[in-house]
């Protein structure tokens, strides 16, 4: 069928001229596409997906138009393509252009994303593009537009690239509502097609995607394994008391001769913050790579990240530093080195950036893995495993996202307006608002038209109104700053960063700056910064040549290990001083030997418990390896539940292995009592009291106040009136919790904790599991080599009190007079 | 009535009355001092589009009327911000109140979110003071930065929104609104509690005293 049609002969004749051959995943998918179905396709970076889908609407569309299809112009938009990262388009279109181009199809690309100047935007207005690739946010954008329905009249596929990436995020749900809306508006059957690496639930991820079709879609599968080597680093010395700070840099000499001897290295560093810090150590561990190594990470000014990919194509750099911000499947050619620092914390992260090398099929991707303490090197050969017995993790859908779903209602209302009985039917063809309740839309409704609970005859509440049963923003300064505000999805308040003399640098969090005086001295885009002074919303600040300098920290920098790589984990730990013939292990003998001595080795049948006393005051340290998500759910039921034997504060502690209680005062844990603590009885009330105190939805809260348009981030030329308008996430937090309960977003902030965090099931499961284990419990005389990296580490401590708040004032008064 | 009974605080041997409710009560001027009120601000902010609760505005107010009833001053001083921002409905609330105290004078040391017109503080008998009001030896000024060094006067101001940070064994930490006294000087907390705060240190030289839910606490060390 599909060999036979004309569209085939000349791609096929086109590929041929090339020596490329359709790959048999490839011809699947165009048949499947010139049936009009939809589906998702399965297929590694690099192995020809952006063809399987592209070449197909290519085909079809020849198919369609076979006499004229090289003269026809102005056909409509005919393909949106959706790709979550800016870096991403430019690469692609470049790609599709040169297709059009040599096949002679007079089609136009276009880009569109927060980059887009407002000339290109209008002129894309005027002469649209068949084809255009856009960011989820500015899909939202282009749906805030007057008329925009006019130009979907020919629209015929929606392409989601990196489906993986979207999927389980906020904006993944941006997607879904987004095509709900395309599909509602052209009022005709759109061919959809997500191409997504492999994840666990590829079926599910195909379910979410194609829901609004109401159809059962195809998965297409590469089925092209790539082999991956992956080769430890292990450092000379091995470190006893491992610490996740700065000690990986220790190791930077091992890097050069690897960046040496390779084309091209990418160095993935977890952190925003730590990728500066490499950045420097890189370049001052060989002078000799300046010029040929730069830095990139997501809160580099644009114009130098571009620069970067643009340079990493013409292989023009010999490494680049950078964070998850190239983690996507932008196929850097020249790339054939990868270095990981740091745990990936989860398998499919793991494999997809060792993907970034050895592009061909049939090419091994090697990765190096730098640990950063030595206890990563337990996770190395863990990994090592999963990718043996190819287990790769699961990327769990949102559900009922209110603050999405108020943020997509303001946008479709400043464009066109929308009609409630209309709308809501596109809302529950999502998946992710398939179960919402007619309460909930009412009071979704309110929140937008009434703004929630108010004094009615003094309240000006202002934002959508109704017309005629239309919903409309018609306000100006409203409609602008709604507009300025979608797609922000940044957890905290982004700050520019600006020379004194001008000069743009790069953004940074509030919450970091806050903590400097003027004169302290930063890093951000590989240079040392001093902060001069705060005004509006920019930091200013000149060039410091001073040697101590802090590295921000970005909230949002710190990944949870999944739940397969935790079980990994536990049964690594069963090799350690008995089973040494893997590298990792052995290298970490004394280490071992060190935590034996103090207190002991927990086999994946035991959870291990000690109590320890220092300065600092009494110590319980749990070592579950849940990771870091399920130990901030199960340490506060924990401290919860021992607030209940008597009245105690704790700040709480976590990290991917275990999590630290501490307190003031002797813990009352002992052997008579302690299987009790995690038993699964009154499980879900406790969570509820202990979510309670512990204040642990303020921070989800950040992130719906932003999307769901309660903070305002300001913007240009509206600096001093904006002010007034200005809040924070936690001042807004406390306002509701008190005078507020019921608002749908702090409902959400909680279900959400809810889900993710103290999702119950996960959670049920892990202590059924440690119920029963074997409790082994210890009090070392000092910090063991499991406990020291959860006590060292001072950010994102949780606190939960059961008592007074008065009584803790006194007490700390009281405490600070004895020293 | 407030909650728990206010503390006496001795200035050059005047008696003055701090209270958890974020308002001192002069007792010889029979004046009732506060700061930063921000009347106003959840209005501001719904009409905007933003729907922070209105109810965070009427507890403000019910504070502000309580604490009148009990001293039953003479005068209100506000020592800047008393209103968050332009005009809007919710200052119509405000309005009806202060028609109720009709005998009590209200003087407002203009702080920079005070951007009203001048005809509105008139309609609503408030005595608009541009930078300095002076009573007696006692001066009251919005932003704490304006107290001339050289002068031996007190001052009272506000403008900051004082917090004090305690912190105790075990990595403990906890965050409330304060007073904060020096010899020559005093920072009222911001009476809105829809406000942030800015921290501020104990040092030997200052007095702190933390509001803790409905009870003052002198914080020593």
């Amino acid at each position: 069928m599909l060999q036979k049609t004309k569209g085939y002969q000349i791609i096929h004749e086109w590929m041929k001229a090339k020596d490329f051959h359709p790959f048999g995943f490839q011809e699947e998918c165009w048949e499947k596409i010139l049936k009009a179905e939809s589906g998702l396709v399965n297929a590694p970076t690099g192995c020809g997906k952006t063809f399987s889908v592209f070449l197909g609407v290519i085909i079809q569309y020849i198919n369609q138009n076979p006499d004229k299809y090289q003269q026809q112009k102005n056909n409509r938009l005919q393909l949106i393509w959706i790709s979550p990262l800016r870096a991403l388009a430019k690469d692609i279109g470049r790609a599709m252009e040169t297709v059009l181009e040599e096949l002679k199809i007079p089609w136009k690309v276009a880009i569109r994303n927060g980059d887009t100047s407002s000339a290109e935007r209008q002129k894309q207005k005027n002469n649209l593009p068949e084809i255009l690739i856009i960011t989820p946010e500015s899909l939202h954008l282009m749906l805030a537009q007057k008329n925009y329905t006019e130009n979907l009249t020919e629209l015929k596929f929606i392409a989601v690239d990196e489906w993986h990436e979207l999927l389980g995020s906020k904006r993944g749900v941006f997607v879904e509502l987004a095509i709900s809306r395309l599909i509602g508006a052209t009022k005709k059957k759109l061919s959809i097609w997500g191409i997504s690496a492999t994840i666990g639930n590829l079926e599910e991820a195909k379910e979410v995607l194609i829901a609004p079709l109401k159809k059962k879609g195809f998965i297409i599968r590469a089925k092209m394994d790539k082999r991956i080597e992956v080769e430890s680093i292990i450092p000379d010395e091995i470190d006893n008391y491992p610490w996740a700070g700065h000690l990986g840099i220790k190791l930077v000499d091992r890097l050069i001769p690897i960046i040496e001897q390779s084309n091209t290295t990418l160095i993935f560093i977890n952190t925003r913050g730590m990728s500066e810090v490499w950045y420097q150590s890189i370049l001052a561990a060989a002078p000799q790579l300046a010029g040929a190594i730069a830095l990139h990470h997501g809160s580099i000014e644009q114009e130098l990240r571009l620069w970067v990919e643009d340079a990493l194509h013409t292989q023009k750099l010999k490494a680049v530093v950078c964070t998850a911000s190239l983690d996507l499947g932008v196929d850097f050619r020249p790339v054939d080195t990868v270095i990981q620092v740091g745990s990936p914390k989860g398998i499919a992260r793991f494999l997809q950036r060792a993907g970034r090398s050895g592009h061909g099929p049939g090419e091994i991707s090697k990765l190096f893995f730098l640990p950063t303490h030595s206890l990563e090197l337990v996770e190395a050969a863990a990994l090592k495993q999963a990718i043996k017995e190819q287990m790769v993790e699961s990327k769990t859908p949102m559900f009922l996202c209110f603050d999405v779903l108020i943020q997509y209602l303001c946008t479709i209302a400043i464009g066109e307006g929308f009609r409630p009985e209309i709308i809501l039917k596109e809302i529950q063809s999502t998946y992710c608002f398939a179960e919402i309740t007619m309460d909930e839309w009412q009071e979704v409704l309110l929140n937008i038209t009434q703004g929630g609970v108010a004094l009615n005859q003094y309240d000006e509440y202002h934002k959508v109104i109704i017309e005629d049963g239309l919903y409309k923003i018609i306000d100006r300064k409203i409609a602008m700053r709604h507009r300025m505000h979608i797609g922000t999805i940044v957890s905290d308040a982004m700050l520019k960063v600006k020379f004194l003399g001008g000069g743009y640098v790069g953004v940074i969090e509030e919450y970091f700056i806050s903590r400097l005086e003027p004169g302290d001295t930063f890093t951000l885009a590989g240079k040392n910064l001093e902060l001069v002074m705060l005004k509006d919303m920019d930091v200013l600040v000149r060039k410091s040549s001073s040697k101590k300098s802090k590295v921000p920290s970005w909230n949002g920098g710190r990944m949870s290990l999944t739940a397969n790589l935790g079980k990994m984990l536990r049964q690594t730990f069963n090799k350690a001083l008995i089973d040494e013939n893997e590298i990792e292990i052995k290298s970490l003998h004394s280490l071992f030997e060190v935590q034996q001595k103090l207190s002991a080795i927990p086999r994946d049948n035991q959870l291990l418990i000690e109590q320890i006393e220092t300065k600092d005051g009494f110590h319980l340290l749990v070592y579950p390896f849940e990771g870091r998500q399920v130990h901030e759910a199960m340490s506060a039921i924990i401290a919860y539940r021992i607030g209940q034997i008597l009245p105690i504060s704790f700040s709480i502690a976590m990290n991917d292995y275990g999590f630290e209680l501490l307190s003031d005062q002797p813990i009352p844990v002992d052997d008579t009592n302690v299987q009790e603590l995690f038993s699964t009885d009154n499980l879900l009330i406790d969570i509820q009291k202990s979510i309670n105190s512990a204040e642990m939805a303020k921070r989800k809260f950040r992130d719906i106040a932003v999307i769901g348009g309660l903070i305002f981030q300001g913007f240009p030329g509206e600096h001093k009136k904006a002010r007034h308008l200005q809040s924070s996430a936690s001042l807004l937090f406390k306002v509701f919790e008190e005078y507020e309960p019921n608002n749908i977003l702090l409902r959400q902030a909680y279900r959400e904790l809810m889900e993710q965090q103290m999702e119950e099931v996960r959670l049920r499961k892990a202590l059924e599991r440690i119920y029963k284990a074997e409790f082994l419990l210890h009090f070392p005389s000092q910090l063991t080599p499991l406990a020291f990296p959860i006590t060292v580490d001072g950010l994102n401590r949780n606190n939960l009190s059961t008592e007074k708040l008065e009584d803790r004032v006194k007490k700390m008064q009281q405490q600070l007079e004895k020293n | 009535m407030p909650m728990t009974a206010p503390i006496p605080y001795i200035i050059q041997e005047q008696k003055f009355w701090l209270t958890a409710e974020r308002g001192i009560y002069w007792e010889k001027e029979s004046a009732l001092i506060v700061s930063d009120l921000h009347f106003g601000k959840t209005g501001h902010f719904r009409k905007n589009g933003i729907g922070v609760p209105h109810a965070v505005y009427k507890e403000d107010l019910q504070r502000m009327v309580d604490l009148i009833s009990f001293f039953n001053p003479k005068k209100l001083i506000a020592v800047g911000d008393l209103f968050h921002s332009a005009d809007n409905l919710e200052l119509q609330l405000f309005s009806k109140i202060r028609a109720g105290f009709s005998k009590m004078s209200l003087i407002l040391v203009q702080g920079n979110h005070d951007v009203l017109e001048k005809a509105w503080y008139q309609k609503n008998h408030i005595e608009l003071v541009k930078d300095n009001y002076c009573s007696g030896d006692f001066h009251f000024v919005h932003d704490p930065s304006e107290i001339p060094r050289e002068s031996s006067a007190f001052y009272f101001s506000g403008h900051l929104h004082p917090s004090i940070s305690i912190s105790g064994m075990g990595k403990q930490n906890l965050n409330f609104p304060c007073y904060y006294f020096t010899d020559k000087s005093a920072i009222l907390p911001a009476f809105s509690k829809f406000s942030g705060t800015a921290k501020v240190k104990k040092s030997k030289t200052n007095r702190i005293f933390a509001i803790v839910e409905n009870s003052l606490i002198e914080i020593e060390k």
